[in-house]
């Protein structure tokens, strides 16, 4: 296998994020690696508070410094992020490595037309003239597929719909060909048909611009649509990774189990032997405020046991390409 | 066949948008639109849709939080939704409603104990303070929280334990029947699943009819009984579970279905992309009201209502395209 870390587009290093709180130290994220390659799709899942969108902020460096305070490494085509000065991230951030964030209604300025928003990221990254920025902002809307993109690149955000707006934002991260789509749950706000068309439109413009997406979401049936990878986060940390199909064929970290339990899935109350409850993961996840020695999920595993309270199990590969952290994962003869 | 719990009748809610003087030329939007079911004690009932098709309009309708614009509302064989306000509140202790979020629903300035006691006291259940206090107790325990977090505030808790202090408080005034508008849908994945169980629980201990809003359809599938299917203001098919989620007949059921994420990464489903958004129900389509985004419409469909007809057992759906001519759900 080749070195993943010295080929990848991205790779995180042992990310620290911690917030300085009136009540204590909030460790958000504790210690998290992973990488993705170039036109790659890793989605990182979890439920709130699991660290996964600030794992996405600390990537493009938008949390602020206090209360935050990062340390590990974030390298992004060789350089660390990190340590880059606040000039140089400017020249990233909407160019190389562009976002896409949950609500469309309020991550757009109301007051200025959607061309002009789709335009400003060319003129700055790319130098583009207001005339030529415009030209190109309906070529853009006409690439995710919003019609009559001539009239709609002078409305402004009200006059759109929920997934319209979705669409422009996506049309805003992909002006400047990024090679890294940051997508913090991108069709989460929107219904169900509109979310089919979003995720539609987001595996066909990954086959025709080739960027490498990291989805940020907690909808597992999403996961399963679009991903290739999938890092699987709790209370701050990566507790189990693997390629898609082996994640949800043989999940070896217990949280991930509980998880897929606890989502019924359409068309299997009809099938003989039908669970007719749903698997509870009982209790809550733990304070990030206080220090924890074991393992993180220990407080709610169904298999605890002393070992798992004293000690946090390592991340280890359980199968090729498969990481869990847990010291009774299933492991196979192969793993490396 | 005795009578149903709760029947609903061509209701209508029409909210007027402003416009001219007198209320000429006032417009307005037709949220629901002659909207009819029944739902049987022990019953649940999913009220499934999009953003706008009138689905919390309806449960708001049954509460009367707004009078409908006509229509009837029949609880327990009486009409309910032409009573005056007095004559209303002794019934509405047998309908209660838990909302979506329950950081917003709880009162953050009181007590677990006084939001439960609250609709005790203002139905008259309890005869004296140890029968109340008798009742706090049964009621925590009910929904599985501790005792001592009575004297607890709302903001002491997570999202899943409010949304059981939101359940507790439907319970306490002992209703026939819980409206559910989006109940579970805030809630985190692992916490979702208990809140979905102790509905199912309490629905079997009590005999509860729940008529369940929400657009998550996978939970839908497993904890209803039967399905209305909403389209701008309208039920485009109402069925049993089974007829609903294995052979929809309606082109928008389809599409819903088909929309729907699964999480298996090889389920290998055709899926029906709806082309553009759902029109404005201030300006409805003519005709059925799903011909812009249907992927069958034909001349009919432009100019003609279809109306609710029967296509199996309890199975109804309106749409012209006839039960044969229909595609069979891609599965």
């Amino acid at each position: 296998m080749p070195d993943l870390k010295e080929s990848a587009l991205l790779s995180v290093e042992n990310l620290q994020v911690h917030f300085r709180t009136p009540d204590g130290v909030n460790r958000a994220v504790d210690g998290v690696s992973f990488s993705i390659q170039s036109g790659e799709t890793l989605a990182i899942v979890g439920e709130s508070g699991c660290g996964k969108s600030v794992t996405s902020m600390s990537i493009l460096r938008l949390l602020p410094e206090p209360p935050a305070r990062l340390a590990g490494a974030i390298r992004f085509e060789g350089r660390d992020l990190l340590s880059l000065p606040e000039r140089e991230m400017r020249r990233i951030r909407g160019n190389a490595i562009s976002v896409i964030f949950q609500e469309p209604m309020t991550s757009l300025n109301p007051v200025l037309s959607v061309g002009r928003q789709i335009g400003e990221t060319l003129r700055l990254h790319q130098g583009l003239s207001r005339k030529d920025a415009e030209e190109r902002a309906v070529e853009m809307l006409a690439l995710v597929g919003i019609p009559e993109p001539r009239r709609r690149v002078r409305e402004y955000p009200h006059q759109l719909s929920g997934g319209m707006r979705q669409r422009v934002m996506i049309a805003i991260a992909l002006a400047c060909s990024p090679k890294l789509l940051i997508a913090d749950e991108p069709t989460t706000a929107l219904d169900v048909t509109i979310q089919a068309q979003i995720l539609d439109l987001m595996r066909d413009l990954k086959r025709r611009v080739g960027a490498a997406i990291m989805l940020i979401t907690h909808d597992l049936g999403v996961v399963a649509e679009v991903a290739d990878r999938v890092v699987v986060m709790y209370a701050g940390r990566k507790v189990e990774e693997a390629a898609v199909r082996d994640l949800f064929r043989t999940p070896r970290h217990p949280y991930t189990r509980g998880l897929m339990g606890a989502v019924p899935r359409l068309g299997a109350a009809e099938r003989p032997g039908a669970p007719q409850r749903l698997a509870e993961i009982p209790g809550m996840v733990p304070s990030l405020k206080t220090r924890i020695d074991g393992c993180v999920f220990a407080g709610r595993c169904p298999s605890v046991t002393d070992l798992c309270r004293s000690h946090a199990p390592a991340l280890e590969p359980k199968a090729p390409g498969h990481l869990a952290a847990c010291h009774y994962a299933p492991k196979d003869a192969l793993a490396a | 066949m005795s009578q149903p719990l709760l029947a609903v009748n061509d209701l209508r809610k029409h909210f007027l948008l402003g416009g001219g003087l007198l209320g000429r030329g006032a417009r307005s939007l037709k949220a629901v639109d002659g909207v009819s079911f029944t739902l049987e004690k022990g019953e649940t009932l999913s009220l499934v849709g999009e953003s706008g098709c009138g689905k919390s309009t309806v449960a708001r309708s049954l509460m009367r939080l707004f009078p409908p614009t006509s229509g009837q509302v029949v609880l327990g064989g009486q009409r309910i939704d032409d009573l005056s306000a007095g004559a209303l509140r002794p019934l509405r202790r047998r309908i209660q409603m838990v909302f979506q979020d329950p950081f917003s629903s709880l009162n953050p300035r009181m007590r677990v104990r006084d939001i439960l006691a609250e609709p005790i006291r203002n139905f008259g259940l309890a005869r004296n303070r140890a029968d109340l206090d008798g009742r706090l107790a049964a009621l925590m325990e009910r929904v599985g929280l501790p005792r001592e977090a009575l004297s607890r505030f709302p903001h002491e808790f997570s999202g899943g334990q409010r949304q059981r202090i939101g359940i507790a408080r439907a319970l306490a005034a002992e209703p026939d029947l819980i409206i559910c508008d989006e109940a579970v849908s805030a809630l985190d994945v692992s916490v979702k699943a208990q809140i979905v169980n102790l509905l199912q629980d309490l629905q079997r201990e009590l005999d509860l009819a729940l008529l369940f809003i929400s657009h998550d359809l996978a939970i839908v599938e497993h904890m209803t009984h039967r399905v209305a299917v909403m389209y701008l203001g309208k039920i485009v098919e109402i069925g049993p579970r089974r007829a609903i989620f294995l052979a929809p007949k309606h082109p928008y059921t389809q599409a819903l279905l088909s929309a729907v994420p699964v999480p298996e990464p090889d389920a290998g489903r055709t899926r029906i992309v709806l082309r553009g958004d759902v029109p404005s129900p201030i300006n409805p389509p003519s005709g059925c009201r799903f011909h812009t985004r249907c992927p069958h419409a034909f001349a009919r469909c432009r100019t003609e209502e279809p109306q609710l007809d029967k296509v199996g057992g309890d199975h109804f759906a309106a749409c012209h395209l006839d039960g044969a001519a229909m595609p069979a759900q891609a599965a």
